[in-house]
């Protein structure tokens, strides 16, 4: 009877194949089933991986208070396209806490709802992080912390915090020259380029990404790529590049940007919150100050960023993560909690006034960041990341910026809807 | 060829057996009239009760979203494998319909929902129905009224908790004045009837009304979301379980003339069917779209547009090269170990053969991203070794040498193992033949030992090939498809087209599964065209060897 044995062997992998292919082709973690099969009073959170761990003791006492069900699901990998994928399914979560230039694309998708703060919720927020989840006039989603770039300098190679690029550079070769440090700065591009790094540079040397609109949002149809300032922005990036200072190079990728600089071999880095654990975990004495603009340009703007809690609009417990999202998560305790699992700046005023007297490196960040621009949130932004990196990735090495600059511009142009 | 991968496209290694469970192996022991045992009893009801079980649990969701069609399939898919195990009929039968099911399953399913996809603009921005998209545009729209008060809000029903009609107990901060609110309205309540908590202004407990708690009241989350007390200046709405805001919802959608008015501004958006988008008359889009079907937009997308259609070619024949590249260099490689090994005079081959599997035994995944910063020219391997300065992924050429390399160096020990297995058929005798008719080592290679083993591997060969014409991982891992020209983001030197194919449906500048799928249906019919020939030569070659 061997055969037939294994003839039903296959009818049962069969069996489970057809009820695979009737269920609209979905392929669902196992996690979402059991929350789609909840009663009611249940809570269902996603976020990534380390959030999920800080979330986690204030999500159960959220629900032992008020006598309801929380779990919060670690989403590691594509956590917005999951989610959005998720949602148009109907077996997202009720809740989910992730960057805020995913608003414009959760939005298009019909997959997050605006929320409700009173004035006097506002008002506990920084500015920019509130104006960074409002889109199309609407409050998007409660941010909890806030990031962007700085300098971060290794004080034993470059004891002095550079004034502009150009002194940066100077002293980065000096350093060279002494062979103190085998690279002049620690700014990752990559083969592909990275826009947000290069950004603050961009941004200085007089370019922009999108004009203002009147309601002061950004607007989609004013593309600074490929405009004049752009091409003049990328000229003066190209004189930092291969061809020109060797102070940008495509060899420095987002993989050994930090390792670089924890390795002493560059004294110069511009990263963010999360090199910090890094350079401590190296020993390494370092300070931090704004990124360096270029002589006689404008002031280096970094872009901030927000991480934000949002109501899914497809959830199925809406009124309890409106709950959750409104009244808990704007409380201090959290916020100091979610800095703890990782340290970037609070987006509450109280929550970073508590925790700034622990850490002087947050107050830095924060100073860096204050001229910073918020991260455009709106579904054209999307259309800029990829051929803008490229683009700068070809100009860092040596390619005509005004070419490239004008060829992605039009690229970008049209992409965008 | 590659090694086991994760990721996309990994799921088929050729030459492996497929992981298919509980084919048939051997059939050619069957008998019509084999007597039934206790253990093939025992095993079949127990696999056909799990298939049923299965067929149930799988029943549910379907019925849940009201997926007849699927549900029709299943029962009919579950009686006929009941109908067709239980009897002693149709033998044949028994061994063809799993695996037809199965290639139904998994190859007609897949590539009949990919071509109805190319057919649509579906991707972000269109992903649902059109009413979803009203949905969200309505809910959107929706403000809270300036000025208006923020009630403390406290869930309520007549009568029964779980069954009775929603009302909510309102309280105004400042005013104290307390109101009930149901779709019919907004009334006020006289305070001595009600209690009110003084620390959270919410009322707790009032004369007629029960009184939710949040457990309770979130248990009915969709009617709470769903009420909505109509007021002069728009309706109040539950925020959260615990409040509740005056709001008006800017945009209603009018089905007489299909469009989305604003009543603010008075701005008119009418649906454009062909584009999925509510357009109005300047040209401006809302940002929420629906799928819905584009013709062959697609098509001519990837035939006309410069940026797609112009590298095609090009990106098609270094897909070819890199294909036939990867097979053929490994092929040429691991025969040539293999034969080296073959040889007698060869002391200590275990050794070597441990070693020479290693590179296959590692996750290639992670290979990749390790030779990828061996190539990076300032701190990679490569270059600091041998004292070099190429930038290795910054040129078109030195970039497709290198991801060559490390798909040699990822592949040759697989053919190695192939190779060595059909070196081991080839009886010594023929060879020794030859030398003994005076041929060299070489003419009897050429003669003897390299057609027949190509009579063994080119079925191999093949699956090979057709693999790497779709080797996601060994592209996106390394290069990322690039160096890419300064003036085209879209096109890069070591691109393949499934690498194009998977930035346009999942690239950072917003999915396109449409037009993914559409490029898609180009490949799949190259690659089909490509092995049916292949296949019938390797036939042809056979008859001639034979």
């Amino acid at each position: 009877m061997r055969i037939r044995t294994a003839g039903v062997v296959a009818v049962l992998g069969l069996a489970l194949a057809a009820s695979g292919c009737g269920d609209s082709g979905s392929d669902k973690p196992a996690a979402e089933q059991s929350a789609s099969k909840a009663t009611g009073g249940k809570l269902v959170i996603w976020a990534d991986d380390k959030r999920t761990a800080a979330l986690k003791p204030f999500a159960e006492e959220f629900g032992k208070e008020n006598g309801v069900t929380v779990e919060v699901q670690a989403v590691s990998k594509d956590l917005q396209t999951n989610f959005v994928t998720a949602s148009q399914q109907g077996s997202g979560p009720d809740a989910v806490v992730g960057a805020h230039d995913w608003i414009g694309n959760l939005v298009q998708n019909g997959a997050i709802d605006p929320v409700q703060l009173t004035a006097e919720q506002k008002a506990g927020f920084n500015e920019t992080a509130v104006k960074a989840v409002t889109f199309n006039g609407q409050l998007y989603g409660v941010p909890y912390a806030t990031e962007n770039l700085a300098l971060l300098r290794n004080t034993e190679l470059a004891p002095e915090a550079p004034k502009t690029i150009e002194d940066l550079v100077t002293a980065g070769k000096k350093l060279k020259a002494e062979k103190k440090a085998s690279e002049i700065l620690c700014l990752q591009s990559g083969q592909n380029g990275d826009a947000y790094h290069i950004y603050p540079l961009y941004s200085s040397a007089g370019g922009y990404l999108f004009g203002t609109a009147a309601n002061g949002d950004y607007d989609p149809k004013d593309l600074g790529v490929g405009k004049p300032e752009s091409i003049a922005a990328f000229q003066k990036i190209a004189k930092l590049g291969e061809k020109g200072d060797g102070a940008l190079k495509r060899s420095i990728t987002p993989e050994n940007s930090i390792s670089t600089f924890t390795g002493k071999k560059c004294a110069f880095l511009v990263s963010g919150p999360w090199a910090v654990a890094d350079a401590k975990k190296a020993g390494i004495k370092y300070d931090i100050s704004p990124v360096p603009g270029f002589a006689g340009g404008k002031e280096a703007q970094p872009f901030v960023g927000v991480q934000a809690f949002y109501v899914a609009a497809k959830g199925k417990n809406k009124a309890l993560a409106q709950e959750f999202v409104t009244n808990y998560v704007t409380k201090p305790e959290l916020a100091v909690a979610l800095y703890k699992a990782e340290p970037r700046p609070p987006a509450l005023t109280a929550a970073f006034d508590q925790v700034k007297g622990e850490d002087p490196d947050l107050a830095k960040f924060s100073e860096a960041g204050k001229n910073g621009q918020v991260l455009p949130a709106i579904p054209a932004m999307a259309a800029i990341w990829d051929p803008f990196g490229k683009a700068e990735a070809a100009v860092i090495g040596g390619a005509d910026p005004a070419k490239t600059i004008t060829a992605a511009g039009k690229t970008i142009q049209g992409q965008i809807k | 060829m590659s090694a086991p991968l994760s990721g996309p496209g990994s799921t088929r290694t050729p030459g492996r057996e497929p992981a298919r469970p509980g084919l048939p192996r051997t059939s050619r022991t069957a008998r019509n009239h084999a007597p039934i045992t206790a253990t093939g009893l025992v095993v079949k009801v127990v696999l056909l009760g799990l298939v049923a079980g299965i067929a149930i649990w799988a029943a549910f969701p379907l019925i849940e979203a009201g997926h007849w069609i699927g549900l029709g399939v299943l029962v009919a898919t579950t009686a006929a494998l009941f109908y067709l195990y239980l009897g002693r009929r149709h033998i044949p039968a028994k061994y063809l319909v799993p695996g037809t099911l199965f290639l139904i399953a998994f190859q007609v399913l897949p590539v009949l929902f990919t071509a109805s996809t190319a057919f649509t603009n579906f991707g972000d921005g269109h992903r649902g129905s059109k009413d979803d998209a009203v949905v969200a545009i309505q809910t959107s729209s929706v403000k809270q009224v300036p000025g208006s008060t923020e009630y403390a809000l406290t869930i309520a029903t007549k009568g029964d908790p779980a069954t009775g009609d929603l009302v909510f107990l309102l309280s105004d901060p400042k005013t104290k004045q307390v109101f009930a609110g149901d779709a019919g309205g907004l009334r006020q309540l006289d305070a001595s009837d009600v209690t009110v908590s003084s620390l959270s202004g919410k009322i707790t407990a009032a004369d007629g009304y029960t009184v939710l708690n949040i457990g309770q009241a979130s248990g009915r989350s969709d009617a709470v979301t769903a009420l909505i007390v109509p007021t002069d200046d728009g309706a109040i709405r539950s925020n959260g379980l615990t409040r509740a805001y005056e709001g008006k919802a800017a945009r209603a959608y009018d089905a007489g003339c299909d469009c989305v008015k604003d009543s603010e501004t008075g701005k008119t958006w009418t649906a454009d069917e062909k584009v999925g988008s509510f357009v109005a008359a300047d040209g401006e889009r809302l940002t929420q779209g629906w799928k819905v079907n584009v013709g062959l937009k697609n098509f001519g997308a990837v035939l006309t547009d410069p940026n797609i259609s112009g590298p095609f070619f090009g990106t098609l024949a270094w897909n070819f090269a890199f294909a036939i590249g990867s097979t053929g260099f490994t092929f040429l490689l691991g025969m040539a170990i293999a034969l080296a090994l073959h040889s007698p005079r060869m002391r200590g081959t275990n050794f070597y053969r441990v070693l020479l599997i290693l590179p296959y035994a590692m996750p290639s995944f992670a290979m990749l991203l390790v030779w990828r910063d061996m190539f990076n020219t300032d701190f990679g391997l490569l270059n600091n070794l041998f004292g070099l300065d190429v930038d290795w992924f910054g040129g078109a050429w030195s970039a497709r040498i290198a991801v060559l390399l490390v798909q040699l160096w990822l592949g040759y020990p697989y053919m190695f193992l192939v190779a060595t297995g059909a070196l081991q058929a080839i009886p010594r005798e023929l060879t020794e033949a030859t030398s003994v008719d005076g041929a060299t080592p070489w003419q009897s290679f050429r003669a003897v030992t390299l057609p027949l083993l190509l009579v063994a591997l080119s079925p191999l060969l093949i699956a090979s090939f057709a693999y790497n014409f779709n080797n996601v991982n060994a592209i996106l891992f390394t290069t990322e498809g690039g160096p890419f020209a300064p003036d085209n983001p879209r096109n890069g030197a070591t691109d393949l087209l499934i690498t194009y194919t998977y930035r346009l449906a999942f690239g950072a500048q917003g999915a396109e599964y449409g037009l993914a799928a559409t490029v898609s249906i180009f490949i799949f019919a190259i690659v089909a065209t490509v092995s049916a020939i292949s296949f019938r030569r390797t036939r042809k070659q056979e008859e001639v060897y034979s």
